[in-house]
């Protein structure tokens, strides 16, 4: 196949998975959007075979290796637990970043096969291209390596952080950039391997200091980077089909950031920086005990009985208890006795973007029963029960009273405008934030404290 | 003077930046998760870079050190388009409205 034709065909391909993502505009045309996705990948995948003509006996090695990847992904896929889709996702941003990496390798030893020129003179453009491709990929390796663990609980999801971390990285960052120019200007392959190890290193010092519930804008940013590892390696290869994908997600990924930091009212670097939750929150607040009512499944279920509308406000604790079964079992009984019921989804709830959606829909809540801050905000003044499930910080008052306070403006669902509020929770510790609710503390509001899965069963017993 | 090929593939980066950032808008926030699966899945296109280094072994040495680079990243590649498309089907399709008879 000619050079031409297979680069129409990578054009396809590209406008192909243009066509993946437009799809997910609603989730009628999204199904078909994935194969939109599916058969542009088979379409670069048999063009690459194609154009290579020569079926030597390596062919059967390619296979090989696809299928038993292949195979992997699959099962991967079909296993994972709907509750665990950010780690999955962390997970395989590490494969896209590490297989970046890969492909410089081979095309930095054997830059023949890729038209580059020869080793030890490779095209100064395509060598540039390259290490930006490598390096890029290196740190989305490590970096989602470290948010997989944290989010696996592994590592603790707590930051770490020490003295002069900062100046660290920046001085990491700064000896990629002179390591990268020696590298163009010399050739030399141990400067290639030492920027690699060194990308490996800043991708892990980049996101040791970011806390747990700030993994919705890592995983985003991660997704961003694999795509901008991907385009570098596209213009190494002079691949178009790679540089309309890499632009795709890189731009994907850094739109979805800019939603999950406006979503907690924080700077990008805010968070890139990291520390958040670490600080010295402890110290503050008067410590006395303030009083709170708490009730049992008894109180809860007379409660929602005698109401009318009821809005579900489901956060990362739902997730961790997977209650969402029993949630949705329970609000079968609610309707059942025509109270009218609604879910709302806080843009940061849960540890990544779109996180409570998937488990909903899993549990076969009707997407059109689900409402987004903006869309259901209004209603809570004209509602009777809030029932907060595993969320905390998101519904905090303070938000939009206390300039003090380190979430002072970030957007917040107004559930204490609500004739009464149930709160599921474990314990009245504070959350991630590491500042009190004040809506414990409100005579409107109910604790009750259980597991959010147990809690959910039993009031349906009652109801 | 000639143009450089290389301004041709980056006026196609800056476009499909572009692109992404209307489309990516578009998607409705309830599917943000099979967005980042179904990124991550296209952006293993890669794979036709690790393609092209584990066929650029001769017939008398099918393994050497790039070619085995290359069939790395063939497999780590393959492991994330099948797991990616697919895990983003299943999430796609529990994804479901108010049934009309209720």
């Amino acid at each position: 196949m000619s050079a031409n034709l297979s680069a129409i065909f990578y054009l396809i391909s590209g406008i192909l998975f243009i066509l993946a993502l437009r799809g997910l505009s609603s989730p009628e045309t999204s199904r078909q959007g994935n194969l939109f996705g599916i058969l542009g990948m088979i379409i670069a995948i048999t063009v690459t075979f194609l154009s290579i003509g020569s079926f030597s006996s390596g062919f059967i090695y390619v296979l090989i290796f696809l299928l038993v990847g292949g195979l992997v992904g699959a099962f991967i896929a079909y296993k994972i637990p709907m509750t665990a889709m950010p780690e999955l996702v962390a997970g395989f941003h590490s494969l896209v970043g590490l297989a970046a990496v890969f492909v410089a390798i081979s095309a930095f030893l054997n830059p023949e096969a890729f038209n580059l020129g020869s080793a030890g003179n490779i095209k100064l453009g395509s060598l540039i291209e390259m290490s930006v491709g490598a390096v890029i990929g290196a740190i989305t390796f490590s970096g989602s390596i470290i948010a997989f663990l944290k989010l696996q609980g592994i590592m603790s999801g707590s930051p770490i952080t020490f003295r002069g971390q900062h100046l660290l990285n920046a001085l990491i960052l700064i000896s990629i950039i002179v390591l990268t120019y020696l590298l163009c200007s010399t050739q030399s392959s141990n400067l290639f391997w030492i920027l690699l190890a060194v990308s490996f290193l800043i991708g892990f010092l980049l996101i040791i200091p970011i806390g747990g519930a700030d993994m919705p804008v890592v995983i985003s940013m991660l997704n961003s980077y694999s795509g901008w590892a991907a385009a570098g390696i596209g213009f190494t290869l002079e691949n178009s089909a790679l540089i309309i994908t890499g632009a795709l997600v890189g731009s994907s990924g850094a739109i979805l950031s800019y939603i999950m930091c406006k979503g907690m009212n924080r700077s990008f670097f805010n968070v890139i920086l990291g520390g958040f939750g670490a600080t010295e929150q402890s110290s503050t607040q008067n410590k006395e005990q303030r009083p709170v009512k708490s009730g049992n499944a008894e109180d809860a279920a007379f409660l929602m009985k005698n109401a009318s509308s009821v809005i579900i406000v489901p956060g990362y604790g739902m997730a961790v208890a997977q209650a969402q079964h029993a949630l949705r079992e329970m609000v079968d009984t609610l309707k059942k006795n025509d109270i009218k019921v609604s879910y709302a989804i806080h843009p940061v709830a849960g540890r990544m973007p779109g996180h409570m959606n998937v488990l909903l829909a899993e549990a076969n809540v009707p997407y059109d029963e689900v409402f987004e801050l903006e869309e259901i905000n209004n209603d809570f003044a004209n509602t009777d029960v809030a029932f907060v499930i595993g969320a905390n910080d998101v519904t905090n008052p303070v938000a939009k009273t206390d300039p003090q306070s380190p979430i002072y403006g970030m957007p917040v669902l107004d559930v204490e405008k609500c004739k009464s509020v149930l709160f599921v929770k474990r314990s009245l510790s504070p959350g991630y934030a590491g500042i009190d609710n004040e809506l414990f503390y409100r005579d409107n509001t109910l604790m009750l404290f259980s597991d959010a899965k147990k809690m959910t069963e039993d009031i349906t017993k009652n109801l | 003077m000639e143009i450089d090929p290389f301004i041709f593939r980056l006026s196609i980066f800056i476009l499909s930046i572009f692109i992404g950032y209307y489309v990516v808008w578009s998607v409705t926030p309830s599917l943000h998760t099979p967005l980042m699966s179904v990124t991550n899945a296209i952006s293993s296109v890669i794979i036709v870079g690790a393609i092209i280094a584990g066929l650029a072994g001769n017939s008398e040495s099918i393994f050497n050190a790039s070619s085995i680079f290359g069939f790395l990243a063939i497999s780590l590649a393959a492991i994330n388009i099948f797991g990616g498309f697919l895990v983003t089907q299943r999430m796609l399709q529990m994804y479901k409205k108010k049934k009309k008879d209720k």
